[in-house]
């Protein structure tokens, strides 16, 4: 058996099929991906609606259509690939260890890695709601996957606490199925999901979203029969008097998404504060050399898209990597996030490295904003200033600086913030 | 006809059921759950207590301190997770250093062997403590044990020797006549038996009531926790307890066997005996406490709360005796903390009480030892691969967090008191337990659930019958019943 590769790269979604396939195209042959599922695909798999692909194909198609042509590209480049294995550990000096039926418990030595483990759902506990403990009570996601991959509807009486995407499409999924969404709670004031899936999904099957309201009480000995809801203070404490009660058998939870990067715990990468990723330079290389993070372990995405387009950056910087072309690190410039920005990927710009012309820096906004300025500056000199008709938290934004202008500044900096006005 | 027939499969009723098993006696137990250890003994603090808290001469103190030995050799039987990892009562003011003294002194006549250490010392042992602390009770002998496993081993260990088990059993009604018992459940089953023992948890009260003992009342006082993931198997090695004073109640901070940690639990009285919810006032006050001895909790860390209910008696002590209605029932009741830390003494007890009535001959054939479990996490890579090759389900791993692989799972299952839930088999071997709380691993669990029995998919139950998971079928056009 095969023991040592150039690249290993780890998680078979959209993010790790890009990288792979970038890195073979940009001239690493010796990789090896490695899939916990049964299919490749990753979390796409999943999600029959269609939609995917607007940028990247010009075109609209299902998630797992969009899946399949990735898939198809690593299969025709021949490039080694195990599904049905998961990865268990990462160790310090890059040895890989999986586990699968075929295989065993094994250990391979790689030149680099790319982690592209995906995320998960937060659950109840994650968010504590309070109450019983009855079996239905399921994330949004989970419920996603039974029905679209397996044919099973968990119930047919529904409440939805969040409403970030996947919440808005099992909505209209379950009531297409013949269940009864009876509605959506949303703890902010602003509804946490795509503004298409607002409209697509809840007002056209007239299901009532509650904006700032969150599920104070779930009741049930062993099946779910009810929850209660109330309007939350700008505290986002319940207040008294506003309970309303719905009886259902099933409350999904659409409450987000946390970064699936545990592998890294042994390999000592510093993590971001809020996105929980693995911080990292525009090559999305972490602060270990030659080891890699892309797609929504990195930063929770919402489109796929982006992520593929993540994953090709990182398979580039891997290959760059691995072709022994990368300069020794010398100057960085920290990304920081000020006012109305919550954060921004990637975390320093590794200056004697950058490979295009232009960096891209991702970030997403603290709360809705209308017609307001984005300015971008390195330490206090303003270098941008742009116009931005609407922003939402929920929709991943970019901007694009220009490589002479990072070579040519001595800045430590360089800073994100909205002005209104 | 039955010898001896046990109400409760919680961890007093199945070590029972293991004590007697070393008799010849023909033994069931009934649990009206669809498992064992499922109420009281499945949330808990999982703490085998040194015993120098409990009262003099109390049945609790008694049985407590005689017990905490014998643990390291059932645990090891039993192939049960015990850690003895030590205790450390908190002190914050002068008035909680009082009652450690008032503390030392008590466990002096307990018999439990206990040291006052200072706060440097304290501090040292445990670093991320509050620099408030001025001085902490040390009890070596204090232990972390994982109940699920305690119980769900004594229940195997005991069938493995004979006991029989019955499920979804409710004991609804109990008939004495001509020396012997009917005892009818809910689902309309009745059993003949000579002896009854009472181990009810929180419905011990109930029970007795069917045969006219109304001598004693049993009230639940609900416990609250936070469970938190295992971030950093150092954050805190030792059970802390802040020091219960007039002014306040104390509270627990505590590694599990897993490196999980417990921190609770609340202390309310309730009306209702099934009533397991939490309630957010109650968990904020929790916390509170808790950040009085660890100002840095990672609350960002905590993956799941849970209630559990204390079975309190009015005499605040174990009533462990002969009705005083019928001498061949046995109640076991008022068993609240230290219930799980004094339950060998608690078997042995009542062990003596049946042999009082009847001197049943030792079993030559009892086995104390079950089948050692299958851990892949505490095997070599080498040991590992040999038992893959020999069977490739234990190459793949299901449950991401845990770890824990297909054929653990299995095995679980197949075992006597095997797994029959997804909770059934999260509480074996752990999938669900992690950060994703099942949200990976449930699809493939309940694939092999519903093929190791033999049942469809939407059969399978979360907990209890009927609490289903996937409740419609879509792709085959066939739906299962409402
Ligand atoms: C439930 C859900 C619904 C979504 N719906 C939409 C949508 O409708 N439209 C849209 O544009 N975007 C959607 N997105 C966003 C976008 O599609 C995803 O963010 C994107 O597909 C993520 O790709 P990824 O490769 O980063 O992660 P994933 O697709 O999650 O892939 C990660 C892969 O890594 C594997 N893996 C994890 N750990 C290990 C390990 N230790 N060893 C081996 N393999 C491992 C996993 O099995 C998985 O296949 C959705 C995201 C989610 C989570
Ligand atoms: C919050 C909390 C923390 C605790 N911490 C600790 C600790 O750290 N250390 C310690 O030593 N102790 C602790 N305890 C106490 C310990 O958990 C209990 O003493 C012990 O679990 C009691 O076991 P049991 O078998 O008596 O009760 P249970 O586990 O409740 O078992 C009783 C069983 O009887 C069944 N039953 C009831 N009625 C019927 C019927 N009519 N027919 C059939 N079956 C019936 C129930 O379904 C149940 O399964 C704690 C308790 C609580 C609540």
């Amino acid at each position: 058996m095969k023991t040592n590769y150039d690249l290993v790269v780890i998680g078979g979604g959209s993010a790790g099929l890009a990288a792979a396939i970038s890195a073979y195209d940009h001239g690493i042959k010796d990789i090896l991906l490695l899939e916990a599922e049964a299919h490749l695909g990753g979390i796409l798999l999943q999600c029959i609606h269609n939609g995917f692909g607007l940028h990247e194909f010009k075109e609209q198609l299902t998630g797992p259509e969009y899946a399949e042509r990735f898939a198809n590209q690593l299969i025709e480049r021949k490039i080694e690939y195990k599904t049905d294995t998961l990865v268990l550990e990462i160790k310090e000096d890059k040895t890989v260890i999986y586990s699968n039926k075929e295989d065993g418990l094994v250990e391979v030595k790689a030149q680099a890695i790319i982690l592209a483990t995906g995320c998960l759902e937060r659950t109840r506990g994650a968010i504590n709601t309070p109450g019983d403990r009855p079996s239905g009570v399921i994330t949004a996601g989970l419920a996603q996957k039974y029905l679209n991959i397996d044919g099973y509807l968990v119930g047919k009486r529904v409440f939805i606490l969040g409403s970030g995407d996947i919440g808005l499409i099992m909505a209209r999924r379950m009531t297409l199925e013949g269940a009864k969404v009876l509605g959506v709670a949303e703890i902010m004031p602003y509804s946490n999901g795509l503004n298409r899936n607002i409209v697509q999904c809840l007002h056209d099957f007239n299901i009532p979203l509650y904006l700032s309201h969150t599920v104070t009480n779930i009741i049930g000995k062993d099946k779910l029969e009810k929850v209660v809801i109330a309007k939350v203070d700008e505290n986002f404490n319940p207040i008294k008097g506003t309970e309303k009660e719905f009886q259902v058998d099933t409350l999904l939870l659409s409450v987000g998404l946390i970064p699936l990067n545990g592998l890294l715990d042994k390999v000592n990468v510093p993590t971001h504060p809020r996105t929980r990723g693995a911080l990292v330079s525009q090559n999305l290389e972490t602060m270990k050399e030659g080891i890699f993070s892309c797609g929504n372990v990195l930063h929770v995405h919402d489109l796929v898209d982006f992520v593929t387009k993540e994953g090709r950056k990182a398979g580039y910087g891997a290959a760059t990597y691995l072709k022994g072309k990368m300069h020794k690190k010398g100057r960085r410039i920290i990304t920081r996030n000020k006012s109305g920005v919550s954060y921004v990927v990637p975390y320093y710009i590794d200056v004697e490295n950058i490979l295009d012309n232009l960096v891209e820096l991702n970030f997403r906004v603290t709360k809705p904003f209308e017609k307001t300025r984005l300015i971008v500056k390195l330490d206090d000199k303003e270098i941008k200033n742009i116009f931005k008709l609407h922003m939402l938290p929920s929709e991943m934004e970019s901007v694009l600086i220009e490589k002479e202008i990072l070579m040519n500044s001595n800045a430590k900096e360089i800073t994100l913030e909205i002005k209104e006005g | 006809m039955y010898d001896i027939l046990i109400i409760g499969g919680g961890v007093i009723g199945c070590f029972i059921a293991r004590e007697l098993a070393k008799y010849q006696a023909k033994i069931i137990l009934l649990e009206k759950n669809n498992d064992v250890c499922s109420e009281t003994s499945n949330a808990n603090s999982a703490i085998i207590h040194s015993g120098y808290d409990p009262l003099p001469n109390t049945l609790k103190a008694r049985l407590n301190v005689l017990s905490n030995p014998l643990f390291d050799q059932v645990c090891k039987d039993l192939d049960v997770s015990f850690i003895r990892n030590g205790s450390l009562t908190i002190a914050l003011n002068e008035e909680e250093v009082e009652t450690l003294y008032e503390l030392k002194e008590r466990a002096k006549v307990n018999g439990v062997e206990v040291e006052i250490l200072d706060k440097e010392e304290v501090l040292k042992r445990e670093p991320n403590l509050s620099d408030k602390v001025l001085k902490a009770l040390y009890a070596p002998t204090c232990a972390i044990i994982n109940p699920f496993e305690l119980t769900i081993g004594l229940m195997e260990n005991a069938m493995d020797n004979g006991v029989e088990l019955a499920l979804n059993s409710k004991v609804v009604a109990i008939a004495y006549k001509d020396n012997y018992f009917t005892v009818t459940c809910e689902n309309n089953k009745t059993y003949q038996t000579k002896t009854i023992i009472n181990a009810a948890g929180v419905y011990a009260d109930e029970v007795a009531a069917l045969i006219n003992d109304t001598s004693f009342k049993i009230k639940a006082r609900k416990g609250s926790y936070f469970v938190l993931d295992h971030f950093d198997n150092n954050f805190v090695k030792h059970t802390l307890f802040r020091v219960p004073t007039s002014k306040g109640k104390g509270v627990v901070i505590t590694p599990t066997t897993h490196y999980n940690y417990l921190i609770g639990p609340s202390s309310d009285f309730i009306d209702a005996k099934d009533d397991t919810s939490t309630e957010k006032e109650v968990l904020d006050a929790v916390k509170e406490r808790a950040n009085s001895i660890i100002e840095k909790i990672p609350y960002n860390q905590v993956i799941r709360t849970f209630s559990g209910l204390r079975a309190v008696s009015n005499t605040d002590d174990f009533i462990i005796d002969y009705s005083i209605v019928n001498k061949q029932f046995i109640n076991v009741a008022g068993i609240q903390s230290p219930g799980l830390a004094a339950s060998c003494g608690i078997a042995n007890m009542v062990r003596d009480l049946v042999l009082k009535l009847h001197p049943y001959e030792m079993n030559p054939k009892f086995n104390p030892k079950r089948r050692k479990m299958i851990k892949l996490s505490r095997m070599s890579l080498e040991e590992r691969n040999n038992l893959i090759k020999e069977n490739p389900t234990f190459g793949r791993i299901v449950c991401r967090c845990e770890k824990v692989s297909e054929g653990e799972i299995i095995d679980c299952i197949r075992r006597n008191a095997g797994a029959n839930s997804v909770k059934g088999v999260k509480k074996r071997v752990r999938p669900g337990f992690g950060k994703c709380q099942g949200t990976f691993c449930q699809p493939h669990v309940v694939k092999i659930l519903a093929r190791e029995l033999n049942i469809k998919e939407h059969e399978v139950v979360y907990d209890n019958l009927g609490s289903y998971l996937i409740k419609y079928q879509t792709k085959l056009g066939e739906k299962s019943e409402d």
